[in-house]
């Protein structure tokens, strides 16, 4: 580093100077002392950037039960360490204040929401899903055998996993649910 | 794509440093422009015009590439002497039925169909058009598409008036430099030097791709547009070889993975069609319907066997026809927007909506949220309170008092999701790409996979289960997966396994040629197999891109079996020999007796060049060594395609369902067999409305994802982009007298919404017919909830439920409005405006 006082070494006035600000010359000693999130980690996975389908390699560091850094997988072939604005964003997709992490109920006619027990949810949609079925059950139309209800549908998004498709296109199926629709139609 | 794909538009920066020519054609100049060499505004609704013309300049300066033609394609074919073209009909072709608005496609067939053909293929060429308009139809036949014979007549001297060649010449005659500059608003000196530029970037020594996205299939003829290209492309010789094809680049993380392994009403998983209760009684009559016997797909009994007894296992038995009985059956349209009607109407009781937002992010919101206030229930998965969850306590229409909180029945389940940090599993990228994300850590609270919720509810299905007939195939379903931590996750690897299928003796198999019709291979998507081929999660690999070749083949798995180039056969000449040094890819290799290269060969491996099949030879045996197109009948890319789609055999132009503009190439205005719900919660705009004079188009932004609930609650993309704008040129704006930064108020027939004004000369005027026509454009990633830190109106809710009769894609691309100064009225004051523009 250049000698001097320490108003020398401002890196404001070795900028002034003449010197690189993209080099040395921005170097002072609180950044010399600061180290990249990453290199902390106590875990990092290898993971898929979940925005558009150029599919960017990310890497998704964890520090103390956080995500602390997402980063660009410079392995990647597809995307060589490289992410766009929401990739580059996506700690914040996992991080925001605004995600829910509590399930909600809102009653028919309700004016708000009010907590429910995740069990007791899923047993409720179980038994809704069975109710309607039979309800709405057609084992013929025309004539003809359809087994199939036409009171349950889905819409999924194209976020969807293969694994989580594929489960849901099972069960809706051997449930006779027709309408089961995804963003890949819109 | 600079705009919307970022990080996939480094390879065309690259490519042009390196010399390739960049044309970017779009109604909007975008960062892709930018870096284009050429940029070409069109009139958006216009591209089959731009597409036909340049096909017409192909082939009326014989600028084919005619060796490849006339080997990999059927432009030699003989059609069927009852065709009538649109030049014939003014627009339309022959079949069509004024009734019932769809074409019987039977005179599209190639000359010597015979007439008491086997009675499948017959019944299918009858009933294939309006069977489609009922039921989303090319998927009707599955990946094959459908069927056609796998020998027809030909004349190769490519002279015979009725052969493809000559249909086509006379077909796109009529799409000139001057229709392109009348109706797409593009100079001829403009399409004069991309007509040059992709023809002499087209043969032997070099290749031309084409990239596309919504702006081409958010149409009412969506699936033409693609055939043009693909017609396009077939003449110059780009399909199959490095450098070439026609790209599609899909919007999402697992768009791609999500119509493989569908979660669409029409298919099951590999693009087999669901079965239809008139005409698929048993898994025989199924299969004889479901496309051609020759090629590939003529083993879709072995795919179709695999997947149901993936899913019914050892109950599913060759005498009980594998349980294809368990399947439930279609009688028509059960998609989206249907479903959508059957909410209003009240059919349709439950719904559950996964990481998805309709009430902003589907065509007519206002629709869409009168469906989901007529619900008995609702389940909603997702990171954050989406407005389709909350439409009941804050959605637009209780402003409008066209609904009250205390009056909505509906009960609404919120579930909050894990992130794809939280989780492990796979997407299938644009490019088919599987590639598996390990899980970084586990979800908090009540957060859980997609994988979990579905696995649990069908547990608990399966738990309440009666002895009722009904319930057998809940009963026998397999649904035992591992799971795994304190939250029971069910195992992802076990999923993927059961998709990528194993063998009799219970191990993986390595690729779908294994799978065997006789129930003894279990197979959850016959296109996946191999995913696990070797007991090994293939999708994981992450072999560094700079330790491979471009093709990467160990960085994740494509399917099919893991080939990076679709019909790669077609990169060498029917010999087998590399079309050109500069563009050798795969080639037949003599002495070993197989096909080699640095991709998978997407050909049987050791098929010579000069096999020819031997009579009544069947599937991939009946397809010869220079038949590149293995899943085609006949192996060859269709120029004409004589059966399988709804709207006509060749692409033809018709306006967009709501155009200020005459179809000046046709009588016909707009597409003869679209599909539009006229009623109160669906009205539309008159064609050529003064009142609607503007072309309305919409587009995402760099900074935002689709419905916004993955960017509007992101501090940095909020930031960026906080705020809903509307896109027009300064023309425009001193007609309205509006400046920059000011409210204007945009209207159709569904509603009006507000956004502020963005002048620009990225939108300009277009001379179309003699006349100006402006174009606006709405970015549509705003709406009022969904824990957004930046809020706005919701652009989808102005949209039409306009389809295309194939596919059922709405037309979100083009469309007309109105747009006056100011912000929009309120409550009761915006009906009433409403009431004006709709019946004023
Ligand atoms: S980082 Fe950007 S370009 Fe890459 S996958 Fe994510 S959204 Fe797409």
């Amino acid at each position: 580093m250049a000698g001097g006082g320490w108003f020398a070494r401002w890196p404001v006035i070795r900028q002034l100077r003449g010197q690189d600000g993209r080099g040395d010359a921005a170097r002072s000693a609180r950044t010399d002392a600061l180290r990249p999130r990453v290199e902390e980690a106590d875990s990092v996975a290898r993971s898929v950037c979940p925005y558009c389908a150029v599919g960017c390699g990310q890497l998704v560091y964890v520090k103390d039960g956080k995500v602390s850094q997402i980063e660009g997988d410079p392995d990647s072939p597809i995307s060589r360490g490289r992410l766009c604005p929401k990739g580059s964003a996506s700690k914040q997709l996992v991080t925001h204040a605004g995600r829910q992490t509590a399930v909600l109920y809102r009653r028919p006619y309700g004016t708000e929401w009010e907590p429910l027990d995740l069990d007791t949810a899923m047993d409720m949609i179980a038994d809704r899903v069975l109710r309607t079925r039979r309800d709405t059950w057609q084992q013929e139309h025309e004539g003809r055998v359809v087994r199939r209800t036409l009171g349950i549908a889905s819409l999924g998004g194209a976020t969807l996993d293969n694994e989580e498709n594929y489960l849901m296109k099972k069960l809706y199926t051997a449930l006779g649910a027709i309408q089961v629709e995804n963003q890949a139609r819109i | 794509m600079a705009e919307c794909h970022p990080v996939g538009f480094q390879w065309v920066v690259e490519a042009r440093a390196r010399g390739a020519k960049v044309f970017h054609v779009d109604p909007r100049y975008t960062r892709t422009s930018a870096l284009a060499d050429r940029y070409t505004q069109i009139r958006a609704g216009s591209d089959i015009v731009l597409l036909g013309a340049l096909i017409n300049h192909v082939l009326s300066n014989e600028l084919d590439f005619r060796e490849y033609v006339l080997a990999y394609t059927n432009a030699s074919t003989i059609v069927s002497e009852d065709y009538r073209d649109t030049e014939d009909l003014d627009g339309l072709f022959s079949g069509f039925d004024h009734e019932t608005r769809s074409y019987d496609p039977a005179s599209w067939s190639y000359e010597g169909a015979p007439e008491e053909a086997a009675a499948g293929e017959r019944a299918e060429q009858v009933e294939g058009g309006r069977a489609h308009a009922r039921t989303a139809g090319p998927d009707q036949y599955g990946a094959g598409g459908a069927a056609a014979l796998p020998r027809p007549a030909a004349d190769p001297t490519l002279r015979h008036p009725r052969c493809v060649y000559q249909i086509l010449k006379r077909h796109f005659a009529r799409y000139t430099a001057e229709t392109v500059e009348e109706l797409c608003g593009v100079s001829r000196e403009d399409f004069a030097e991309l007509a040059e530029a992709i023809t002499a970037n087209s043969g032997r020594e070099r290749t031309t791709t084409w990239v596309y996205s919504v702006g081409w299939t958010q149409h009412t003829v969506g699936v033409q547009y693609i055939r043009t290209a693909s017609i396009l492309q077939l003449l110059l010789g780009n399909i199959g070889r490095p450098g070439g094809g026609i790209l599609a680049l899909r919007g999402h993380a697992s768009i791609q993975g999500s119509t493989d392994i569908p979660t669409l009403f029409n298919i099951l998983p590999g693009y087999l069609p669901m079965p239809h209760a008139h005409r698929n009684e048993t898994l025989d009559d199924y299969l004889a319907r479901a496309g051609g016997d020759t090629g590939f797909w003529g083993r879709k009994r072995a795919y179709m066997v695999s997947l149901l007894k993936a899913w019914w296992g050892d109950a599913a038995t060759e005498e009980n026809g594998f349980r294809f009985d368990h399947l439930p059956r279609l009688t028509g349209d059960h998609g989206h927007y249907n479903t959508v009607m059957g909410q209003i109407d009240g059919t349709v009781k439950g719904y559950f909506v996964v990481g998805e937002n309709p009430a902003v992010g589907s065509s007519g919101g206002r629709a869409q949220r009168f469906g989901l206030a007529n619900l008995d229930w609702l389940v909603v998965r997702d990171l954050a309170l989406v407005e389709t969850a909350t439409f009941w306590k804050d959605g637009p229409e209780l402003e409008t008092g066209e609904m009250r909180t205390e009056e909505i029945g509906t009960e609404v389940f919120f579930l909050p999701a894990a992130s794809h940090v939280e989780k492990e599993g796979t997407f299938t990228n644009t490019q088919r790409l599987l590639q598996w994300r390990e899980k970084a850590l586990d979800p908090p609270g009540d957060c859980r996979s997609d994988l979990w919720f579905y696995y649990h509810l069908g547990r608990l299905i399966r738990e309440r289960v009666t002895s009722e007939e009904r319930d057998l195939p809940l009963r026998e379903l397999t649904w035992d997966y591992p799971e795994e931590g304190e939250h029971r996750e069910p195992s992802a690897s076990a999923v993927l396994r059961e998709i990528g299928g194993v063998g009799a003796d219970g191990q993986a198999l390595s690729a779908y040629t294994e799978l065997e019709p006789d129930g003894s291979t279990r197979c959850g998507c016959w296109i996946y197999c191999g995913v696990y081929a070797d007991e090994v999660n293939q999708a994981a690999r992450r072999r560094p891109g700079r330790e491979q070749n471009p093709e990467a083949l160990e960085w994740g798995w494509a399917w099919p079996a893991n080939r990076r180039i679709l019909y790669n056969r077609a990169s060498a000449d029917p010999e087998g020999r590399p079309w050109s040094e500069r563009k050798a890819y795969m080639y037949w290799d003599e002495e070993r007796g197989e096909w080699a290269g640095p991709d998978v060969p997407d050909f049987e491996k050791n098929k010579r060049p000069d096999y020819r099949p031997p009579e009544n030879a069947a599937a991939e045996d009946a397809l010869s060594g220079i038949d590149p197109f293995i899943m085609q009948t006949d192996g060859k890319g269709w120029l004409f395609a004589p059966a399988g789609l709804s709207d006509g055999p060749l692409p033809a132009h018709y306006e967009p369902f709501e155009s200020p503009v005459r179809n000046s190439l046709y009588g016909q205005q707009c597409n003869p067999g679209l599909r539009t719900y006229p009623r109160p919660e669906s009205p539309y705009n008159p064609e050529r409305s003064p009142r609607f004079p503007y072309v309305l188009t919409t587009y995402r932004l760099t900074e935002h994802h689709t419905a916004g609930a993955m960017s509007r609650p992101l501090a940095y993309l909020a930031e960026l982009q906080p705020e809903l704008f509307c896109e027009m040129s300064p023309t425009l704006a001193a007609d309205l007298g509006l400046a920059n930064g000011d409210w204007a108020t945009i209207v159709t027939s569904r509603t009006a919404i507000e956004a502020r004004v963005l002048v620009t000369e990225r939108v300009r005027p277009l001379r179309i017919q003699g006349r100006v026509v402006h174009q606006i454009g709405l970015p549509y990633h705003w709406g009022w909830g969904s824990g957004g830190l930046v809020t706005g109106d919701v652009t989808n809710d102005l949209l039409p439920i306009a389809l295309d009769p194939n596919v059922y894609i709405q037309e979100s691309k083009a469309t007309t409005c109105d747009v006056r100064p100011g912000r929009r009225p309120r409550g009761g004051d915006l009906l009433a405006m409403m009431e004006e523009y709709r019946h004023g």
